[in-house]
């Protein structure tokens, strides 16, 4: 889980352009959107591509949202439980 | 001939250099137009995270109006609604567009596909600064004085504004320059009449100066 949330501190980095910040900037439990981290409705659409294209997820329902992009520690979690569905 | 309506200051990024007022203020060291951007941005101790995240058009006009603005501006004499803007350029949002297709072929990039319009530059200067006075983008082959002089003019004159940021943002791949003008009613120490040949004197002047 430590490796995979650290992937996705890089990755959320250089998906989003974040230039200024460093993944040990991001807290693991930091929230991601509006006081944590300061991400916009555009910034979760990339979220989106970045599951798809990092770790072939589809969000199915849209209403996860909010949940599965709270914080890194949540999407990991995600990942790892849609993983063990598909292994 | 427009009635007391004056250039007060003016920008242009143009050739990995920046001019402020006819004056050379940065001159960056690298060739790669998102670098020499980030660097200049950098240069000026400007803070505003969300610049990362911006089309190369947006961040050319944006930067082009934190130089043109700063120490130039006293936003206090205005209300937000009485602050326009009006831009012009050759190739639209050209640039990102190609960018954003080439996404389309794998995953289609929502971040860029927000910039896939010219006026979005407008949208940025104006959430950073807060302005809401009218705004407009035009395409034009080259910059047109004599457009900006008359549609300026007509806004200012007829009251929709009191202050207008108005020239020319354009980019395509590494050719790029903007020259922006802050348009005012109260006379300054520096600041020339706002006619077509002033524009095209300090458009020319700023850009033959970089150019060297």
């Amino acid at each position: 889980m430590d490796k995979l949330m650290s992937d996705l501190k890089s990755q959320i980095i250089a998906q989003l352009n974040l230039q200024d910040t460093k993944p040990e900037d991001i807290g693991d439990d930091q929230p991601l959107f509006v006081e944590g981290l300061g991400l916009d409705s555009i910034d979760a659409l990339e979220l989106i591509v970045l599951l798809q294209q990092h770790y072939k997820i589809k969000l199915s329902n849209a209403d996860d949202g909010p949940k599965v992009f709270h914080s890194v520690r949540t999407m990991a979690e995600y990942i790892t439980a849609h993983q063990a569905q598909h292994a | 001939m427009p009635e007391n309506i004056y250039i007060t200051a003016s920008c242009t990024i143009s050739e990995n250099n920046i001019c402020k007022n006819e004056q050379l203020v940065f001159t960056g060291s690298t060739s790669n137009l998102s670098e020499f951007l980030v660097a200049a941005y950098r240069h000026f101790a400007l803070e505003y995270p969300k610049f990362y995240k911006m089309d190369t058009l947006s961040k050319l006009g944006w930067l082009a109006n934190e130089v043109l603005l700063q120490d130039s501006f006293d936003s206090t004499k205005y209300s937000p609604g009485d602050i326009g803007i009006v831009l012009s350029n050759a190739n639209a949002s050209l640039d990102t567009d190609i960018k954003y297709y080439d996404t389309t072929k794998t995953f289609a990039s929502p971040a860029l596909f927000v910039y896939t319009l010219p006026n979005i530059v407008i949208g940025e200067i104006s959430i950073r600064h807060q302005f809401k006075g009218e705004n407009a983008f035009f395409i034009f082959d080259r910059f047109d004085a004599g457009f900006i002089e008359q549609y300026v003019s007509n806004l200012v004159n007829n009251n929709i504004l009191q202050c207008c940021i108005c020239g020319w943002v354009d980019v395509l791949d590494d050719l790029y320059d903007a020259t922006l003008f802050l348009i005012e009613q109260d006379k300054t120490a520096n600041s020339v009449n706002f006619t077509k040949e002033n524009l095209n004197g300090i458009y020319q002047i700023e850009l033959s100066a970089l150019s060297r």
